[in-house]
């Protein structure tokens, strides 16, 4: 086999395996500042910075139960594809690539919420296909620019360059940032499932799977989280160590931003979100891409 | 202390009462008493909920409902009473097609007294669900060391 081929094989099984166990603790603590800073934004004290883990650690000694033989499989193959991403993303490969495998992730979970027949968790499937069919224009068009601006779709082609992606690729950022609450499945756009109490569909896409099966949907959440947020920080990431910082301070700041937005808008109907998400993709991922092409 | 007492998430279910115990309910989860500051969180799905909370006399309408979703909750579980109609029947006891208690219909581990029930006497009696939450759950993990 070719060389360059085995080596970026073995780069992603050793980044899938760091980030298969690095995410999840970060994405942990994240969940937990999360749900700490909502609780003093509402005037409330908030649970511990733990309290994720102990809820997942929870879930997993709950009774197994499932309605059908399939659901668990369906959401471990979710899980296993979403740090997969994680890995590809981290290990510097192939950004296309890394949008491929979190979205076929993302169709592992639905399909696993269809298949348990639920009316609940199948409006809440059909919820999520809207919420996917809403980011991934803005998701591909941005990668799209990220090979305008950096000449590749690698990750780590970006360490080699003299601006970082933001220079030219602002508009993309602003779109990847509308889509970001979609993606971070934050009020206005959490129309699948709500992590919020009073949801008028239960708990939508997840209200058939409990227990450890639950469980293993938040560690997925949480893996989700690090990697849009690492895609937030990519756009300031050139040269060395101190851009990296950079784009880590950035995500930090984008984080807490999209925790203000979900605590302060109401939720949307989908033909709202589908319609400005593209609207967004359009405008200013479309103009973006003009502007890289033409100038 | 394990982990099934760090976290309980409850499910509120009204029987049929006058909604006074139930607004006490949910003013347990606002600013003033925030129960989520012991990992409490309303979940409104049986399946995901560790902690069923009872308001109101069960009736011939209803007990089947009651039923379902004590039965749809996965072991380890904990059953809260809260209020007298909850508890006894409360002042519908003698209504034609009130059966009485919440226990009438499934078992109860902790009775939560009171016309309406206080935030406080909620807080206090989730807490005392919670050492029975505690119990269930080893009982759990034995059961399973021993299959």
């Amino acid at each position: 086999m070719d060389n360059a081929i085995v080596t970026s094989l073995v780069s992603v099984v050793i980044g899938t395996v760091f980030f298969a166990i690095l995410a999840p603790i970060v994405g942990c603590l994240l969940d937990g500042i999360d749900r700490k800073v909502s609780a003093r934004m509402q005037g409330r004290v908030g649970p511990n910075i733990l309290q994720p883990y102990w809820d997942v650690r929870k879930l997993l000694l709950k009774e197994r139960a499932s309605v059908n033989t399939t659901e668990g499989t369906y959401v471990n193959a979710a899980l296993f594809f979403a740090l997969v991403a994680g890995g590809i993303f981290f290990s510097g490969g192939n950004f296309l690539l890394v949008v491929f495998v979190i979205t076929l992730s993302s169709l592992f979970f639905i399909v696993a919420a269809y298949s348990t027949r639920s009316p609940y968790a199948e409006i809440g499937a059909s919820r999520e296909t809207l919420q996917v069919m809403s980011y991934e224009p803005m998701v591909l068009l941005t990668s799209v620019a990220m090979f305008m601006i950096a000449g590749t779709f690698n990750v780590s082609g970006l360490f080699t360059m003299s601006s970082p992606l933001i220079c030219g690729g602002w508009a993309v950022f602003a779109g990847l940032l509308f889509v970001l609450t979609i993606k971070l499945r934050k009020s206005p756009f959490d129309i699948s499932s709500s992590h919020h109490a009073h949801q008028e569909i239960v708990k939508g896409i997840t209200t058939e799977m409990s227990g450890p099966t639950l469980a293993k949907v938040e560690i997925m959440h949480w893996c989700e989280n690090v990697l849009f947020l690492g895609w937030v920080g990519m756009f300031f990431v050139y040269g060395g160590l101190p851009s990296v910082l950079l784009g880590v301070l950035v995500a930090v700041v984008v984080y807490f931003f999209e925790i203000w937005i979900d605590n302060n808008f109401a939720r949307v109907k989908w033909q709202a979100m589908l319609k400005w998400a593209w609207i967004v993709a359009i405008v200013a991922g479309g103009l973006n891409i003009a502007v890289l092409a033409f100038f | 202390m394990g982990f099934a007492s760090k976290s309980p998430w409850v499910i509120h279910y009204d029987a049929s009462s006058c909604n006074g115990c139930d607004i006490e309910v949910l003013a347990a989860l606002c600013p003033g008493y925030d129960v989520e500051r012991f990992g409490i969180i309303n979940t409104g799905n049986p399946k995901h909920a560790d902690i069923f909370l009872v308001t109101g006399s069960v009736n011939e309408q209803n007990i089947r409902v009651v039923q379902e979703i004590y039965n749809q909750m996965l072991e380890p579980k904990v059953v809260v009473a809260c209020g007298c109609c909850a508890c006894t029947g409360g002042v519908f006891h003698d209504s034609y097609n009130v059966l009485g208690g919440v226990d009438q219909a499934i078992p109860v581990d902790v009775y939560a007294p009171g016309c309406a029930v206080r935030p406080e006497a909620i807080i206090d009696a989730v807490v005392e669900g919670l050492a029975v939450l505690e119990q269930k759950s080893e009982a759990l993990q034995q059961q399973r060391k021993g299959a």
